[in-house]
């Protein structure tokens, strides 16, 4: 497993940078100082307790959190109240909610098609090939043509991928995407994701699978009440973790 | 038990009939109206009620009427037989309970208006009808021009000044601008009262709820009395036309309201997902939120609707004599005294048929548009 991930190329070219990010909710401090640099091809996994900031975290890189004190910058655009570098940054991130998010009144072929024709200007024909080019990789072409609410989750979730897909991002964010699956949906998102990562996407994944993190990250962070505590390769993070309040997490996750 | 063999394998059952009790009229009738014994005291009375109140109606609106043509109310006031309605007038003022003050030589004017006005509407929404695009071009881009000049002339055509329209006609004709013009303000009222720049947001409050805490008929002698007092001297414009747009903002604050009903119903992740995805504010407003809580809006749109079609028949506090006006003031006309329940009667169906056809629409509507599957 460890061979997959190390197969995968990572550039030194740097897509996302963080530089001492802080956000606060009201009073309430949830990301405290977060530095984090992502180079080009990278698979980062983001994992620790519930309320520790990491949704957060990944909501700020495409802004759909707004960060009070710090930089972001993607793709050396940086993230302000400039709505053309806010658009400009979340054409080239791709985004898998937890809840999927799909459009319920559109069928899965037009979801897929939306932000291509009204965002990226294609012509519609081609959206449509782009767009069930995608629903044949992520396994399910028979489906183009039914709502969302046909779908079981997990073929949800797959949707919700390839219209991310169908704006051929540079960056994929996933927060938490297997979270609200049932137990046998979750193996074939999973799969998705690995064949996504194989391919060379960068992507910065909030998960608790940590099966996923061994097979295909090259990081994993662990954060806790608003800050990164540990960061390593997955190999070390998993068989000798360094804080205590890593250990317990881990043994708390990985055992009971 | 009996369903695994010895084996130890599940065997399926077979799938049989319900049982008798689950099937047939005696039964539906058991379950539907005598399920219990207050719910049998209801059928027993809704049954009496029915009873009191069809026969004597049919008794009155065609047994004992008066459906032959006549110039007074002779043919109705015969003291020997029961009440019965008097169509007759009805017959002899048909006229002028549709066109008001119109000239009857230019009434086929009117007529054209609203077959091309009911064949654009019917072309835009009826399923299966070709060519939507150009109905729809053609119902907003066209249509009102082409109706403003039929209906007012003066090119080509008589002038018919405003103040002789009236009738049914202009029930409709405030009713279907009313709608039309209302919609998209009301939409944008909805969006900026929940808009993040506080300007915006302020101005919309302000507009709806001022507007929701004026009576409509206080609004219509505004537009029609007041406003004028305001206005420099010689400044001034037609009073239908300011009638219509009190009518329109009046409703747009409804609207607004409505819609944003629909509005929050829609879940936070509808948005994140459209931002996500790169489509701007308007884009996600109008691909992604708003044909979701329109959906939402529609029985509350139509209920408007529907209110502000009954709403209509106030502009005769102003002087335009519309389809209830005229079907009283034609009751007090000499020689049709004593025909008031007829006119109330004959104004009720129509208003009743434009109604219910609208709920009808809008039920046929929700139908369409539901892509819920709920599994």
């Amino acid at each position: 497993m460890a061979q997959a991930a190390a197969t995968m190329h990572v550039s030194d070219e740097v897509m996302i940078k963080l530089e001492g990010v802080n956000k606060w909710y009201g009073q309430f401090h949830v990301l405290k100082s977060i530095n984090l640099t992502v180079k080009k091809g990278e698979r980062i996994v983001i994992c620790g307790p519930s309320g520790s900031g990491k949704s957060t975290l990944i909501r700020c890189i495409n802004r759909l959190e707004e960060h009070q004190k710090g930089r972001i910058s993607v793709e050396n655009i940086e993230l302000t109240h400039d709505l053309k570098n806010i658009e400009q940054v979340r054409r080239e991130v791709g985004m898998v909610f937890q809840h999927f998010n799909l459009f319920p009144h559109l069928t899965v072929l037009e979801n897929l098609t939306l932000a291509p024709i009204w965002v990226r200007k294609m012509p519609k024909a081609e959206a449509e090939a782009v767009a069930r080019k995608y629903l044949e990789r992520v396994k399910i072409p028979e489906q183009a043509e039914k709502y969302p609410g046909q779908l079981s989750g997990g073929q949800q979730q797959r949707v919700a991928i390839a219209r991310s897909l169908c704006m051929n991002p540079k960056i994929m964010l996933f927060d938490e995407p297997t979270s609200a699956l049932d137990p046998e949906m979750i193996k074939e998102v999973l799969e998705v994701m690995i064949e996504l990562a194989r391919s060379g996407m960068t992507m910065i994944c909030v998960t608790h699978e940590m099966g996923f993190a061994r097979t295909v990250a090259n990081r994993v962070i662990f954060m806790d009440r608003g800050e990164i505590i540990e960061e390593n390769e997955p190999e070390e993070f998993f068989n000798h973790p360094r804080s205590d309040r890593t250990k317990l997490f881990l043994s708390q996750i990985l055992h009971h | 038990m009996a369903d695994i063999t010895a084996s130890g394998q599940h065997v399926r059952q077979p799938d049989l009939p319900p049982p008798a009790s689950e099937v047939g009229v005696v039964s539906w009738l058991r379950k539907n109206l005598f399920s219990s014994l207050p719910n049998a005291a209801l059928t027993l009375l809704g049954l009496y009620l029915l009873y009191v109140i069809v026969p004597s109606l049919v008794e009155w609106a065609f047994i004992y009427a008066h459906w032959v043509e006549g110039v007074n109310n002779k043919e109705c006031a015969q003291a020997d037989i029961p009440a019965g309605a008097c169509w007759t007038m009805i017959r002899a003022r048909f006229g002028i309970l549709m066109y008001g003050f119109y000239p009857p030589p230019e009434r086929w004017r009117v007529d054209l208006t609203f077959v091309l006005q009911f064949a654009a509407i019917g072309g835009l929404l009826i399923e299966g009808v070709p060519y939507k695009k150009y109905w729809a071009i053609f119902l907003f881009g066209v249509f009102p021009f082409l109706a403003f000049y039929l209906l007012l002339g003066g090119i080509g055509i008589p002038l018919v000044e405003t103040s002789a329209w009236g009738g049914l006609m202009l029930n409709l004709v405030l009713a279907t601008t009313g709608i039309v013009a209302s919609l998209p303000i009301g939409i944008l009222l909805a969006l900026g009262r929940r808009s993040k720049l506080p300007i915006i947001r302020l101005l919309s409050v302000a507009f709806i709820e001022f507007v929701r805490g004026v009576p409509l008929i206080t609004v219509l002698f505004m537009a029609s009395v007041v406003f004028p007092l305001f206005m420099p001297e010689g400044v001034n414009f037609n009073k239908l036309l300011r009638v219509v747009i009190g009518i329109i903002l009046f409703s747009a604050a409804y609207i607004a309201e409505n819609v944003r009903g629909g509005l929050q119903a829609i879940p936070k992740g509808q948005y994140e997902g459209a931002m996500a995805l790169g489509l701007n504010y308007w884009k996600m407003n109008a691909l992604v939120v708003l044909p979701q809580a329109l959906r939402i809006a529609i029985p509350s749109i139509v209920n408007s609707f529907i209110g502000l079609f009954m709403d209509t028949t106030l502009v005769n506090v102003v002087g335009q004599i519309e389809l209830l006006g005229m079907g009283l003031s034609s009751a007090r006309d000499p020689n049709w005294l004593g025909t008031t329940n007829t006119a109330l009667a004959f104004v009720s169906l129509v208003f009743f048929i434009f109604c219910f056809g609208m709920s009808r629409y809008s039920q046929y509507l929700e139908r369409k548009l539901y892509t819920g599957h709920k599994r």
